[in-house]
Formats: C-alpha cells, sequence, structure tokens
C-alpha cells in the first residue's frame, strides 16, 4: 500500500475467530482533524475495529497505518505512544487514585522504568493537570477518589487521561453510555472542542448525539461497511434504514 | 521538607512510625531483652525483609508471590557458602579424606569443590551473588511469565511450584548443598568469629539497620510515579497499557527488587543464626512470609515488620506450648484477618487512629455547642 496523507489509513482489514470473520475486508480512511462515527447494530463488529487498530486483538490479514506507519506488528504500548489513545466502552479509571492522579499517571513522561523512578513533578504537569481538568469539567474534583465520581464523570475522567496523553487519533468507545440528557450535550461540546486539532473515531448508538458531533458517518454490518458518508445521507440510505435504523 | 518525608518516609506519619519502629528495634529491644531473646527478634527482622518485599509486590502491585523464600533462600546459601569454605580451611578438616572442602561434600564422596563453589572464596563476589543470584531468577521467572501475560492466581501457583522445585533440587543434590541438614557448622567472617556475643550484637544492629534502610528505599519507590503506575495495574492493568506504559517490565522490576530485598533477609539469616537450609526455601516458609504481610497489612511497609514479629513471636510462644496446635492456629489467623481486617494491623492502627478523630470532632462540636447557647444546660453550667 503506498502512503496516503491520511491520519489512518485500514485497507483490507480482516479478522477471524475460529472461522467466524468479525470484522471483513474492511478499509476505511479518516482524515486529519475529522471527527468521525461509526455505527452499526450489536455484534457488527464495531469495538473489534477499535482493538484491532489499538492492538489489543491481532489482524489475521490486512494493514492499519497511522501517518504512513505500519501498526499492525506494533505492540499496545508503541501504538499508544505513535499516538494513538482509546477509550474502553465502560469506563476504565483507576478507582483508587484520586482525579489527580488519575491524570498524572497518564502524562507521557517516564513512561519506562527508569523513567518512572525518576520521575519530577513540574510546575508544568500540574498546569497539564489543570488545564484538563478544567476541560472535562472536574476541577472542583482532583482530590477526590476516582471511585467517588459520577458514572457521567468517570467517562469524562477517561476522555481527559487520553488528552493527557495528546493524541493524534483518539478513539471513543460509546462515550456517552449512561449519561444524562444535559451530560450528553456538553460531551458533545467537549468533543467539538477535542477534534479542533487531532482526528477523532467514536463508537455510538445515540443517533441524536451522533448528529451533534459526525462530521461523516460509517456503518458497519456483518464487519463489512454498509455505508459511509454525511449523517443525512447515510440516514437516507434504505440498507442502512433496513438493518439498523428501522422504518 | 514534606517532599523529602513523601518521598523516603511515606509522610509525616510515616515518618513518626519509622521512628517508633527504629527507636523499638534499636534501643528498646536490645535494652530490654536478653541476647537469646534479641537473637529471636533478629530472626523475625530478617524475615520482615520479605514481609516488607510482599508489600511492594502483592499488596501495591497486586502481584502474589507465592515462592518468596526461594530468594530469602539463595540470598541464605549464596551466604552460607562463603562462610563454610572460610569454615573448611584444612587444618580444621585435616580428618576428612580430603581437607580443605566442606564436611558434606568429603561425606559424599567430592574430592574437590565444584566450580560453582569457587566465586564464594570471594567476599565481595558473595555480597555480589547475595543480591545478584536472587535477582537474576527473579528476572528469568518474571521475564518468563509477565512478557506472556500470567498473572493473578496462575502466577502465584508457577511460583509456589518453582520453590518446591528448588527445595527438592537442594534437598536431592546433597555433595553440593548439604542435603537436607543444609549448610552448617559456620563460624567466622573475614576471620571474624560470628558465635560471639559481641559479633551477635553488631549483626543484630546491622540487621536491624539495613531493615530500616529497606523501608527508606522502599518508600522512595512507592511515593514515585513507579508506585503510583503499581496501584494503577493493580487496578486497571490494560488501561495502563493503553497508556502507553509497558506493563511487563514494571512487573518484571518490581518482582526483582521484591526478590533483591528478601535476599538480603536471607543473608542476614545465615550470619545471625549460622546456618541455612531447604526448610527456609520451600512452599511452607513461602506462604508463611505472606501471613506476615497480611496480617500486618499488606499495604503498609511498617505494618509488615509488625506482622513479622508478632506471628513469629505467637509461634514460639504457642509452639513452646502446644506445637500441634500452632499451625492451626496460624490457618485461623489467616483466615480471620483476610475475613475481617484485610488491611491486617496497619488498617486496625489507621481505622483507630479515624476514630480518634471522631472524638476530637464530637468535642468540637459539643463545645461549640455550649458556647452558643450557654443556657443550655440550665443551672448545672
Amino acid at each position: 500500500m503506498s502512503n496516503t496523507d491520511f491520519i489512518l489509513a485500514i485497507e483490507d482489514l480482516t479478522v477471524s475467530f475460529d472461522g467466524f470473520k468479525a470484522v471483513d475486508s474492511l478499509s476505511m480512511y479518516i482524515d486529519k482533524n475529522e471527527l468521525r462515527v461509526v455505527i452499526g447494530p450489536n455484534g457488527a463488529g464495531k469495538t473489534t475495529v477499535l482493538d484491532l487498530i489499538c492492538g489489543k486483538t491481532k489482524s489475521t490479514e490486512g494493514s492499519i497505518k497511522f501517518k504512513n506507519i505500519e501498526m499492525t506488528t506494533l505492540s499496545e504500548h508503541e501504538i499508544v505512544r505513535a499516538g494513538v489513545g482509546r477509550k474502553f466502552q465502560t469506563p476504565s479509571i483507576y478507582e483508587n487514585l484520586t482525579v489527580y492522579q488519575n491524570l498524572e499517571v497518564s502524562y507521557p513522561v517516564g513512561r519506562s522504568v527508569w523513567g518512572s523512578l525518576t520521575f519530577k513533578r513540574t510546575s508544568e504537569l500540574s498546569a497539564q493537570v489543570r488545564k484538563i481538568a478544567a476541560e472535562v469539567l472536574l476541577t472542583e474534583h482532583l482530590d477526590l477518589e476516582a471511585a467517588l465520581l459520577s458514572h457521567g464523570q468517570k467517562q469524562w475522567l477517561e476522555i481527559g487521561m487520553l488528552l493527557m496523553q495528546d493524541p493524534e487519533l483518539l478513539m471513543l468507545d460509546e462515550p456517552v453510555a449512561g449519561m444524562s440528557a444535559k451530560e450528553r450535550d456538553q460531551t458533545a461540546e467537549l468533543l467539538n472542542q477535542i477534534c479542533q486539532n487531532r482526528s477523532v473515531l467514536v463508537i455510538e448508538h445515540d443517533m441524536e448525539f451522533v448528529k451533534k458531533i459526525a462530521h461523516k458517518v460509517t456503518v458497519l454490518h456483518q464487519g463489512k461497511i454498509l455505508a459511509e458518508g454525511s449523517m443525512e445521507k447515510v440516514q437516507a440510505n434504505e440498507k442502512v434504514i433496513e438493518v439498523y435504523l428501522g422504518h | 521538607m514534606t517532599v523529602f518525608l513523601n518521598k523516603y518516609f511515606g509522610g509525616k506519619q510515616g515518618a513518626i512510625n519509622l521512628a517508633i519502629l527504629a527507636i523499638l528495634l534499636l534501643v528498646i529491644f536490645p535494652l530490654w531483652l536478653d541476647l537469646f531473646r534479641l537473637g529471636l527478634i533478629g530472626k523475625y527482622v530478617t524475615y520482615a525483609f520479605v514481609a516488607v518485599s510482599l508489600v511492594l509486590l502483592w499488596g501495591n502491585g497486586g502481584i502474589l508471590s507465592l515462592g518468596q523464600g526461594m530468594f530469602f533462600g539463595l540470598g541464605g546459601y549464596c551466604m552460607a557458602m562463603f562462610l563454610k569454605l572460610e569454615a573448611s580451611d584444612p587444618i580444621s578438616t585435616k580428618i576428612q579424606t580430603t581437607p580443605g572442602i566442606p564436611d558434606f561434600m568429603d561425606w559424599n564422596q567430592l574430592t574437590e569443590i565444584p566450580w560453582f563453589w569457587l566465586p564464594f572464596k570471594s567476599f565481595p563476589l558473595t555480597v555480589f551473588f547475595v543480591l545478584a543470584v536472587p535477582t537474576f531468577l527473579a528476572f528469568i521467572i518474571g521475564y518468563a511469565m509477565f512478557k506472556r501475560r500470567v498473572g493473578g492466581v496462575y502466577f502465584a501457583i508457577i511460583t509456589q511450584a518453582i520453590a518446591l522445585i528448588l527445595s527438592i533440587l537442594i534437598v536431592g543434590q546433597q555433595g553440593y548443598t548439604g542435603g537436607v541438614n543444609g549448610i552448617t557448622d559456620l563460624k567466622t567472617l573475614l576471620g571474624w568469629d560470628i558465635r560471639t556475643d559481641s559479633a551477635k550484637y553488631v549483626l543484630y544492629f546491622i540487621n536491624a539497620s539495613l531493615l530500616i534502610g529497606v523501608i527508606i528505599l522502599s518508600n522512595y519507590v512507592l511515593s514515585s510515579k513507579f508506585g503510583m503506575l503499581l496501584l494503577a495495574m493493580r487496578d486497571k492493568e490494560e488501561r495502563v497499557r493503553f497508556s502507553g506504559y509497558d506493563v511487563s517490565s514494571f512487573k518484571i522490576f518490581i518482582f526483582c527488587f521484591a526478590a533483591m530485598i528478601s535476599a538480603i533477609g536471607g543473608a542476614m539469616f545465615t550470619l545471625q543464626i549460622g546456618f541455612m537450609s531447604p526448610s527456609f526455601v520451600g512452599i511452607v516458609p513461602s506462604i508463611e512470609m505472606v501471613i506476615f504481610a497480611a496480617v500486618g497489612g499488606r499495604m503498609s511497609l511498617i505494618g509488615a515488620v509488625y506482622g513479622a514479629l508478632l506471628v513469629n513471636f505467637g509461634k514460639t510462644m504457642f509452639s513452646e506450648n502446644f506445637p500441634e496446635l500452632w499451625l492451626f492456629l496460624m490457618g485461623g489467623l489467616f483466615i480471620a484477618v483476610v475475613m475481617f481486617f484485610p488491611d491486617g494491623l496497619a488498617g486496625v492502627y489507621r481505622d483507630h487512629a479515624k476514630n480518634f478523630n471522631i472524638a476530637d470532632w464530637l468535642i468540637a462540636r459539643y463545645t461549640k455547642f455550649l458556647k452558643k447557647d450557654p443556657n443550655m444546660l440550665g443551672d448545672k453550667v
């Protein structure tokens, strides 16, 4: 595959679990500063695609190029260091640490054993923690143990932890699951802000939310792309209505 | 100042607790106890090294090793090999078939010192091997397990199996290791007789000081970003991995570090007690050491030391009177601690301190109440 201007170029990606193809020769391209939403019915392979990109699952065939670097052969932490951040479906935060510590751990300095032993807490670090905390609306809770946050706040904290890493591609798996209507609006605003200087890939079910954020929508079905394009175009697509959106 | 305290002593409260422990070990015990009892304390303190290592590894890192005894034992054996070679000079072994080799080798028809014993003629090399051999073994085990993402109960079982294998190996290779009796009849260290009363005092103080040093070093590790990552890994390993950290290398490091601490305890055991045997390598001692850490508090470095001291003190007291009952009692103690005090003695101490604060708070509230309405209590005031 030749080099491209895309931040992420997925070509002919296939993964098979004991013969079942969860993702079937999928090709997808994401631009710089694009906010892409992937939708699709349960079992369409949405989460598997994220797993493949971030190295949690190894692909059977095909290629994933991030900034023209092949990702399929790298290990998870190398992919993260290349600039890919991933949020999990259920909030995945360190419940025993405070909000501040959660953000501090995610700071991309001192990532080796020796580096972490000699890591010094600088004023830049604390400025960065406070800046990100303000973005994800957690300034008042910096000293609170993360276990005590509400579900929505946990989701924001995990997004904040990813922002600490300053990734060029941010992948979010159902970021508004379990959130109140108000929190959803705030999250939509946050995502629109975030994608000003990075690409964002979101998996989501809530169509109202998708409308608010998506630049482009990809519909997955049985591991294959069913439709791709603007929200209006996809919503008008008959195949999409049949398998996913309903009549 | 606060930064300094946080870095090396675990905060102000940690510094006070460590100072209390240091005074207890270095002043009160030596003044109060006779040499026999002090020797027992010295032995328990060597176990405390392993308990401290388990606080790092298990309490903070969430990695339960049921084979810490092998590192303790290897450290002890390395030291014992040096002392045995020194004790086996040709003059004191002249009645042997081959004078100048350790007695058990002679009994097993060996006629020369095996090659792997030779480096232990040098004291600097011995000190190096005391630390390096257990650390290297931990590195091999850690590399093989953690790179393959073996963890939790599987890791615990594998460490237990390796401890068993090692103890069987030592028992089986009698000519090279002294077999089931271990390495005994140790006499001098660089010509200094370690069996005298004064030597016993000196070794006790070295041992206790080393333990304090190890706790300070461990506090440094726990207060660094590394320590925070340990807690994070225990909590959500995947998240740490997807935050750009190579989780396995962190686990390998803390496993090696814990092995090295245990080995220091083992070497000090050999020096103070004057022998080393496979009964400190296998499964039973390894599990006992986990119990010390659990009773003391698996999150507290200092708690683990008290755990080691108290459980062993109890063991000595009880096994003098009811030798058969002790194992049942210890099993019961372990179950009770895990069920009712998951944070061990340190947790009870911490909660107790919290109760005191609640009392303060109530008093403060009550006095405020009185000030607001002095007539509240009527004529009684």
